[in-house]
Order: C-alpha cells, then sequence, then structure tokens
C-alpha cells in the first residue's frame, strides 16, 4: 500500500489490527457545544473513526433519522463554517486534555452542492488544514468523482468511495481506485439473516480481490450483535442512525446515553 | 468527464445504489429509441390517445390587440389529460413496460404530470404512486381527486418545503427502496442522465410539430418561440428542433413569484448560481452556503429551485434567454387570453403570454411568435380567484 493511499483515515483501522467502530453525528445536532461535547464522548468511548455531518437542506439518500438530523441543525443555525470551526474547537479541546496522544481521526459527510458550493479546492484546503481524514459525498459516485478527486488528494484528503448492495460488477473498479476506506452500504434489514450476511461476504469479497484499502459496513439499525457480526466479515461497523437516535431523544442531555451506546458497540465490534 | 453532459452542466450526482439502474435504464432507452416497433407503438397513443398533433392556432385577436408579430398558440393544452406532460408520460410508461416494470412512481408540482402519469398507469395496466408536496395537494385538491380516480395512490410530501422540491426528493427515496419494479416517470428535463435527454427527446414533438406547422402556415420560421420554465420540460421540447435555426429567438420565462427582488421567487437563471443537486449540476437558487433555497411562485409547476442541465448550457452559450415574469403578470396574462381568445390556460402557460404580451410590439407584421401553451388552467381557476380576493364557496 503506498503512502498516500494509507490515509490518515486508514489508522483508524490498523490500530493494534482491531476491527474499528465508526460513528456518525450530525453537527449542530442540537447546538455547536454539544456536537463538539458528543465527539469527544465518542473518543472517550473508543470510536475509531468518527464522520461529522455538515447538514443539507435536502438529504436525498438518507432515512427519517438522519434526514430529521439534517433540519434540526440547520435549524440551529449550522453552516460549513460552523462545522469547520467545530472540528477546531475539539482539536483544541483534545489537545488540552490528553497531551501528546492524536486525536481519533475525523472524517466530514455532506453532499456535493455545500463542498462545490464552498469552493471545492477552499474545502478540501480547510479540511487539510484541520487534519480531516476523509471526506464522504453520497451524491458523488464513482463516474462523477473526477469533480472532486484532484482538490481532495492534492490536500492529503480521502474521497470515501460507497459500495452499495446493487453495486454488483461495479465493486471491484470502485474498490480498485478507493482511498482512505470503503463505506459499503448494507442491504436494508428485510429478508433474511442469513442471506444477507452471504450477500455482505461476497462484496467484501469482491472489495478484497483488488484492494488493501480497508472497508466497513454501515449499518441501518443496529444492536451490539448486528455490530459484531458486521465487523466480522469486514473492517468495521459504522453507525449513525442509532447515535442520531439518541441525540434525538435526549437533546443537549445525550452525553452519557451516547458514551454508554458507543462504549457497548465499540466491545461488541472488538470482539468480532 | 461523466455522461449526459451539457457544456458543464448535467451529469449523474446520485448515490451509488442508483447507479445501475440509471445505466440500465440508459441501455433500455437507447435500444428502444433506435426500435421501429417502440416508435410506431408511442407515435400510435400520442395519435390516437392523446390527441397529437396539437394545433398550431393563430391567435388573430391577441395579434390585432398587442400590435407587432403574428401570434400563435401551440395547443398543447388540448392533449389528452390538460398539457404537454403526457408526451413525456407515455414515452416512459411504455418504455417501463418494455422494461418490464410492473409500477410507476412519480412526483408532481401541479398535478399536471401526477395525472398524466396515472393516466398511462390506467390505460398501460400499471400500479402507480404519487409523491406530492402537501402545500400542492391543498393548492391543487382537484388534480388529486383525479390521480385518485385513475386508481393512483398519492403521498402528501410533509418534509421541508412540502414543494415540488421535496416531492422530488421523496422520489428519489422511493425509487432507490424499490427499484426491481418501478420505474421513476420523472417529470421534467432534470434529474441525473439519462433523464434530461429523455424527457426532452419525449417532449421535442412538440417543437417539431410546430416547426413543419408554422412553414406551412406562414411559409418561413418564426421570430421567435416563447415557453414558460419550471424544471424546463415543454420549453426543451419547443426549443430543441429551434436550436439550430440561428435567427430564432429561444426565449424562456421563469417564475418571478413576488419578484426577483424579492425572497419570494422561483426565478433560477435571474437569481440562482451553479450547484450540484437532483443528481444535476446546474443552476440552483441556493443560499451562501450551497443550502437549496425555499422558492416561491403562485403557480405550482414553476416552484422549482433549478432548471434542467440543457437550458442551463443554452444559457451559457447565450443560444437562448430567461426572462423573469411575475405572480400579477402571469395572472394579468391569464385572464387577458382568457378574454381575448376563449382560452383558459395553466397558470404556468401564463408566464409565456405575459411576456409576449410586453414584446409583441418590438416585431414587425411580418414575423410570428410562438406561444408554448403547455396546459389548460381548470386547475387554477380556484387559485386565480383567490388571488383576486373572491371567495368561490367551493
Amino acid at each position: 500500500m503506498s503512502k498516500t493511499q494509507e490515509n490518515k483515515a486508514g489508522r483508524a483501522f490498523r490500530t493494534s489490527n482491531r476491527k474499528a467502530f465508526i460513528a456518525f453525528l450530525m453537527a449542530g445536532d442540537p447546538t455547536s457545544d454539544c456536537t463538539v461535547e458528543y465527539i469527544l464522548e465518542m473518543e472517550r468511548a473508543g470510536a475509531d473513526l468518527i464522520e461529522i455531518g455538515i447538514p443539507f437542506s435536502d438529504p436525498t439518500a438518507e432515512g427519517e433519522v438522519i434526514q430529521n438530523a439534517n433540519i434540526r441543525a440547520l435549524q440551529g443555525g449550522m453552516t460549513t463554517d460552523g462545522v469547520f470551526d467545530i472540528v477546531e474547537r475539539v482539536r483544541e479541546k483534545a489537545r488540552n486534555c490528553s497531551g501528546e496522544k492524536p486525536l481519533v481521526p475525523l472524517a466530514l459527510m455532506t453532499y456535493a452542492n455545500p463542498v462545490f458550493h464552498y469552493g471545492t479546492e477552499r474545502f478540501f484546503a480547510r479540511c487539510e488544514e484541520l487534519e480531516v481524514a476523509a471526506v464522504l459525498i453520497p451524491d458523488l459516485p464513482y463516474e462523477e468523482k473526477e469533480e472532486m478527486e484532484e482538490a481532495a488528494e492534492v490536500h492529503n484528503v480521502a474521497l470515501v468511495s460507497v459500495i452499495a448492495p446493487t453495486s454488483r460488477e461495479r465493486i471491484r473498479k470502485i474498490a480498485r481506485e478507493a482511498k482512505g476506506f470503503i463505506h459499503v452500504s448494507s442491504p436494508g434489514v428485510a429478508g433474511t439473516r442469513g442471506g444477507r450476511d452471504r450477500e455482505l461476504a461476497s462484496m467484501v469479497e469482491s472489495i478484497r480481490e483488488v484492494t488493501d484499502v480497508p472497508c466497513a459496513i454501515d449499518l441501518e439499525i443496529s444492536t451490539p450483535q448486528q455490530a459484531r457480526h458486521m465487523a466480522r466479515v469486514s473492517d468495521g461497523a459504522i453507525v449513525g442512525s442509532a447515535i442520531e437516535t439518541i441525540i434525538a431523544r435526549d437533546g443537549e442531555q445525550a452525553a452519557s446515553s451516547i458514551y454508554r451506546y458507543v462504549r457497548q458497540m465499540k466491545e461488541a465490534v472488538a470482539q468480532a | 468527464m461523466s455522461k449526459g453532459r451539457y457544456g458543464i452542466h448535467g451529469g449523474q450526482y446520485v448515490p451509488e445504489i442508483l447507479m445501475n439502474e440509471l445505466i440500465h435504464l440508459e441501455e433500455c432507452y437507447e435500444h428502444y429509441k433506435k426500435d421501429p416497433e417502440f416508435q410506431k407503438e408511442l407515435e400510435t397513443l400520442l395519435n390516437e390517445y392523446a390527441g397529437r398533433p396539437s394545433l398550431l392556432y393563430y391567435a388573430e385577436k391577441m395579434t390585432r390587440d398587442l400590435g407587432g408579430a403574428r401570434i400563435y398558440l401551440k395547443r398543447e393544452d388540448l392533449n389528452h389529460t390538460g398539457s404537454h406532460k403526457i408526451n413525456n408520460v407515455l414515452g416512459q410508461a411504455l418504455l417501463a413496460k418494455k422494461m418490464g416494470k410492473t409500477r410507476l412512481i412519480a412526483e408532481t408540482g401541479a398535478g399536471q404530470h401526477g395525472v398524466a402519469t396515472a393516466t398511462a398507469a390506467a390505460l398501460l395496466d400499471m400500479e402507480c404512486e404519487i409523491y406530492m408536496g402537501e402545500e400542492d395537494t391543498v393548492r391543487q385538491a382537484l388534480n388529486v381527486y383525479r390521480m385518485e380516480l385513475l386508481g393512483a395512490r398519492v403521498h402528501p410530501v410533509t418534509s421541508g418545503t412540502r414543494t415540488l422540491k421535496d416531492a422530488v426528493n421523496a422520489c428519489m427515496r422511493e425509487w432507490t427502496n424499490r427499484m426491481e419494479d418501478s420505474l421513476y416517470v420523472l417529470g421534467s428535463v432534470m434529474g441525473p442522465h439519462p433523464f434530461p435527454m429523455m424527457v426532452r427527446d419525449f417532449q421535442s414533438v412538440i417543437g417539431r410539430e410546430a416547426r413543419g406547422q408554422i412553414l406551412e402556415k406562414e411559409g418561413k420560421l418564426p421570430a421567435a418561440v416563447v415557453a414558460c420554465v419550471g424544471g424546463g420540460s415543454n420549453s426543451m421540447g419547443m426549443f430543441y428542433n429551434f436550436i439550430g435555426d440561428e435567427e430564432v429567438e429561444l426565449i424562456g420565462c421563469e417564475a418571478a413569484g413576488k419578484g426577483i427582488h424579492t425572497a419570494q421567487t422561483a426565478a433560477t437563471i435571474a437569481t440562482g448560481s451553479p450547484g450540484i443537486f437532483h443528481g444535476m449540476k446546474s443552476y440552483f437558487c441556493q443560499d451562501e452556503y450551497g443550502q437549496i433555497a425555499p422558492v416561491y411562485s403562485i403557480s405550482a409547476g414553476l416552484d422549482y429551485p433549478g432548471i434542467g442541465p440543457e437550458h442551463a448550457h443554452l444559457h451559457d452559450i447565450g443560444r437562448a434567454r430567461y426572462v423573469p415574469v411575475t405572480d400579477d403578470e402571469a395572472v394579468d396574462a391569464f385572464e387577458y387570453i382568457a378574454r381575448t381568445e376563449g382560452i383558459i390556460c395553466a397558470v404556468e402557460s401564463a408566464h409565456a403570454v405575459a411576456h409576449v404580451r410586453k414584446i409583441a410590439g418590438n416585431y414587425g407584421p411580418d414575423q410570428s411568435i410562438i406561444i408554448c401553451l403547455s396546459g389548460r388552467g381548470d386547475k387554477d381557476v380556484a387559485a386565480i380567484a383567490r388571488y383576486r380576493g373572491v371567495d368561490l364557496h367551493e
């Protein structure tokens, strides 16, 4: 694996050969202060990589839980610059608390338009300054990644590739050019577990044939058992909606629930 | 650069989960486009069922009243289901059937596209689900019931601004969940490739007919063709066969709502900026951080924060011109054409009529202008009455 491919995001998967637990939360839901606090809780609880959402007015690829998180964050006045401020504050606080220990890798997740409108070059330059390891843009498929690939590369940020249950013969093509880590979206919870597991295992197998870039599976609904299972067939588990469900319920008082949830998930994944 | 580009615009900015389906759709479309049997079937449906070709009507009284160019109306309002939407829907529904799909899903703003889709589904024995912004289900209650009569299920969309943009979001999500048996019958020349191309092709029958008809009646090409633009399907259909005719001005009329200097507008070219949304690169109404703006127009069909990528390109290269028309001007034109020509047209189409009222005098009597009368206005009567403060006791 070349140095450029081994992005900071990959570090999340390399630490002592454990499986990684990736936690997602929406910036500014419900406030910036909360997001800073929740990110630090997630790190303390053992998350290996934290994905921070930049809210978008029309999150067409999202289920209801994350859609609502986008709306709450925008209603609270969150902006792209506001998210960069959050990242900066997290870095400062982490430095003050833990001294030399590097902060867990951070990734940003948002739609193509907020990045494009901010100025693609400017956006990735800012990511580099703040040591953002990776950026995931769900509406930028393989065919369109040229739009942002160069800026991401110049600034040492991995543009994360997504592989979906419908990708089939596209899997190898996508995986071959993947950077950082691969985000595998899981087939819906419908259907038999056996069938789904076989499907996931064969997706991961196709990825493995062409790349060493780690891949993690995104879970719609998530219990520790499911997470352990996902981590067993891949390199890690990604959880978003479960954490946003906690935030939707507990608002500004979600810190301890988030900590407990991430801890539990991390332990489950580590046993995989 | 990916496929489906119009200059820098267009493309396929969609989640990975949709890519294979879009590629499959494009392959099927390319196949059937060249299949004489498919084309014959479609032509029969358009002619025998939808009532094509539509008339090119010489509006003599308007011409006399405005004192300038000879005004022609391309009467898409006379099509079955009352608008140009049926042209595209019959094409896509027939394609869906050939692809083995059993279910059509669609977004709708004013309800015209939803009604057309529900109609095609009834005719071709397919299931039909329509997504419509909740606000539009109120503005266009009659069309909701019409779709239900045709056997469709109408889902009011309560997210976001509860209008057309949110209906598109909901429909895209639904398609993502159920691609195997469903085709998303996109209603305009927008979205990811191949939709802008496919919808334009199906709608280009408007301009193809109009070009032949005007040559027959006037012996020469028109000075200008004018059409309203939301996503831009009737205008793209009207413009397409005239693009090569450099001497023909192409004018698209955007919904300015309460004015382009207010926040209550949907005029994308006048007030928007480049962006990436709903699967395409184009112009969009958006804020300084690229959040899509809540737009406004009296016309539910033009109440959309973007414009099709081919229009964006025609704007960039200066081949077409886009002008804003306010609610007030559109409502005046709605009443004007009713009194002058005895035609109650859609409030969307009234935007084009309004602009022609302004410019007709700039042309000579030896020149002609074609207005695309994209739909009929029965659906708008109640809204216009409300606008004028008339209580209809509905």
